[in-house]
């Protein structure tokens, strides 16, 4: 967890006056809000012209939603960093998000403090997982057998260069991710996780990251179940 | 070639015995006469000489029997009798047409015109153009038509032989094969009247019939086009606004009325706070399509939900359930879910009005719940033996059941509840 000294710089996308007021009234004093949009559009030309540290995307919005505001983005501008923040228990929507490029993803329902907090540490190049992305993460990966159980803890330990190259790797989470995804799931911070499995919160958030990495590049796009149940749902 | 009806294949006969078809197998050169042999009952052989004479005598016989071979629709050995009336109805009407241009040879004949180009090629015309309009997909060539729908009677007129045919084949395909049928004796009529030139004058009339016809078709094709595309936005609309009633339906029974108790209970900042929880996860249940599962069927993850719904409005405390994989209950999943619901309960009795987080697995091995709160912990050790809400109905509950409890408890870090059954076992 990099803290950095100077408080992050934040833009708050999202298509509710009403909630981005009530955000940065909720963030005053605790990250920089220096610019908000409502629109897919505003917030392209926004997030181009302010240079934020951390965007708080909603997942929910016309035109397309957070997922087309990362895809207009990322191409331009790859070191602007995303939460995806929503009211929504789609799976597939938030999972969406995550696969584009978003770091983490956290409810509104989430208090003030929290979601400073997961913005430093998304700020700090770290995934945010709430208890329920850890529930749609393990569904998703769910009936996908365990990858390699030799040398996968220097793999994930190991840093966030080393990508797998194996699909077989991609698909499925190690013995230790999915430890690590129970107890974010159960409800522990990472500080408790690295405590109760003895390890330490570097390693932890190691793992988290290499979830992240594996969601974002894994093939198995039909890595879940609800998307084929939901094939009525387009999702591009 | 023997007329035997006994001998038809599959016992059509049988079955649609007023199927007038060509009986290619019987036959000797397009099945015409074995066909119409088997309809009439007659020794094939019979018609064969008729025929035959016929063409010695003046090549009637010849054009009818090319006519027949075109417009009757082939013997499908296997196929399906369903569309016997349908196919019934175009025979018929083909059959008149083949009698009728049978009936104008003859009459052309004693008229003293001869069988020259004049008449040959214009009859070739419209024989091809309207066996191209009355000849079915029905017949082998198409086997799109293996299993064709009921089809109303043919009026006789080509736009109801595109209704008629439409079942059987794409609609552009149908539409293309109509007009170059029509064309084709549009062009057999044209030919005729300009070779004969005895009827000079009704070429004028003829062209002003097909002037008359294309700007008609010019006229009322646009018209046709938005009839067919205004139709299609009507259903698409019907469909939406039944959608929409749906939706009305479901907000005006949920949500409006909670807004409604909102307004009522705005003092108590606890009963609208609970209200609101409420009316989310039944919002949220709704949206995400919850499985419609068999009525008395009870599943792990919709009775933690619904057991916590209970605790969240007995104690106002906030329960998040996050649940992996789902799991019919049985008895034993029965007492997990009780056991479950007395850790929520503990949680929001003495987890310090902190939310509780409830977590469910079912893996193929083993259901898995646990349920912590983020209160002042407790050492499980200095639990008075009194204390049956944690003795009795978690952990012994859970061992009658072939399963386990476990409490994970640090001073100053909540405690957690962790319920396991193993699966499998019968």
């Amino acid at each position: 967890m990099s803290v950095s000294p100077a408080m992050p710089r934040v833009v708050l996308v999202d298509d509710h006056e009403l909630f981005r007021a009530g955000v940065r009234a909720e963030l005053d004093g605790l990250v920089d809000v220096v610019g908000d949009a409502a629109t897919v559009a505003q917030a392209v030309a926004t997030i181009r012209e302010c240079e934020p540290d951390v965007v708080l995307l909603d997942v929910q919005m016309p035109d397309g939603g957070g997922l087309e505001v990362i895809r207009q983005l990322v191409p331009v501008d790859p070191g602007v960093r995303f939460l995806a923040l929503s009211v929504s228990d789609a799976a597939e929507d938030v999972i969406a998000v995550i696969r584009a490029g978003a770091r983490g993803y956290v409810t509104k329902t989430i208090s003030g403090t929290e979601l400073a907090d997961a913005v430093r540490r998304v700020h700090g190049g770290d995934a945010v997982f709430s208890p329920r992305l850890a529930g749609f993460v393990l569904d998703a990966f769910a009936g996908s057998s365990p990858a390699r159980p030799g040398g996968r803890e220097a793999a994930a330990a190991g840093g966030r260069g080393s990508i797998p190259d194996h699909d077989a790797e991609l698909d499925g989470l190690t013995p230790r991710e999915r430890e690590v995804l129970q107890h974010i799931a159960r409800g522990y911070m990472y500080k408790e996780i690295a405590h109760r499995l003895g390890i330490s919160a570097k390693t932890v958030e190691a793992h988290v990251s290499a979830v992240l990495r594996k969601l974002q590049l894994s093939s198995r796009h039909e890595l879940s179940r609800w998307a084929v149940q939901r094939r009525m749902l387009d999702e591009s | 070639m023997i007329p035997d009806m006994a001998a038809t294949p599959g016992g059509r006969a049988a079955t649609a015995p007023r199927d007038l078809r060509r009986d290619r197998d019987g036959g000797m050169v397009g099945g015409v006469c074995a066909g119409l042999g088997k309809r009439l009952q007659v020794d094939p052989l019979l018609l064969r000489i008729v025929f035959a004479a016929t063409t010695l005598a003046s090549g009637v016989g010849l054009v009818a029997y090319v006519l027949a071979w075109i417009l009757l629709p082939a013997e499908q050995a296997g196929a399906a009798t369903k569309s016997g009336s349908g196919r019934r109805a175009t025979v018929e009407v083909a059959l008149g047409v083949g009698f009728l241009l049978l009936a104008i040879l003859l009459a052309f004949r004693e008229l003293g015109l001869p069988f020259s180009d004049l008449l040959i090629w214009p009859l070739l015309l419209v024989a091809a153009g309207g066996a191209l309009i009355w000849h079915r997909s029905t017949d082998t060539a198409a086997p799109a038509a293996a299993v064709p729908p009921p089809r109303a009677a043919l009026t006789g007129s080509p736009p109801a032989a595109v209704e008629g045919a439409t079942a059987g084949e794409s609609r552009p395909a149908v539409i293309s094969r109509i007009g170059i049928g029509v064309t084709l004796v549009i062009a057999a009529a044209i030919v005729f009247l300009q070779f004969s030139g005895a009827l000079a004058a009704a070429t004028d009339v003829a062209l002003a019939a097909l002037v008359a016809v294309i700007a008609l078709g010019v006229i009322f094709a646009p018209w046709f086009v938005r009839l067919l595309t205004s139709l299609a936005a009507e259903r698409a609309e019907r469909i939406r606004s039944q959608e929409r009633a749906e939706v009305a339906a479901h907000l005006h029974d949920s949500v409006l009325q909670t807004l409604a108790l909102v307004q009522k209970r705005a003092g108590d900042p606890r009963a609208v706070a609970a209200l609101a929880r409420r009316q989310e996860r039944e919002l949220r249940s709704w949206l995400s399509g919850a499985p419609a599962r068999e009525t008395g069927e009870r599943w792990l993850a919709a009775a933690l939900e619904s057991a916590a719904q209970e605790i969240e409005e007995g104690h106002g405390v906030a329960v998040d359930v996050v649940a992996v994989g789902d799991a019919r209950l049985d008895r034993a999943g029965e007492a997990l879910i009780g056991a479950a619901r007395e850790a929520m309960l503990n949680a929001a009795k003495f987890g310090g009005g902190g939310a509780v987080a409830v977590y469910a697995e079912a893996g193929d091995e083993r259901l898995q719940v646990f349920v912590r709160d983020r209160g002042q912990g407790f050492d499980p050790a200095a639990v008075p033996a009194d204390r049956r809400g944690v003795r009795e109905s978690i952990v012994g509950r859970m061992e009658r059941h072939g399963g386990r409890a476990a409490i994970h408890a640090s001073p100053g870090g909540g405690t957690e509840v962790e319920l396991v059954l193993e699966r499998g076992t019968p």
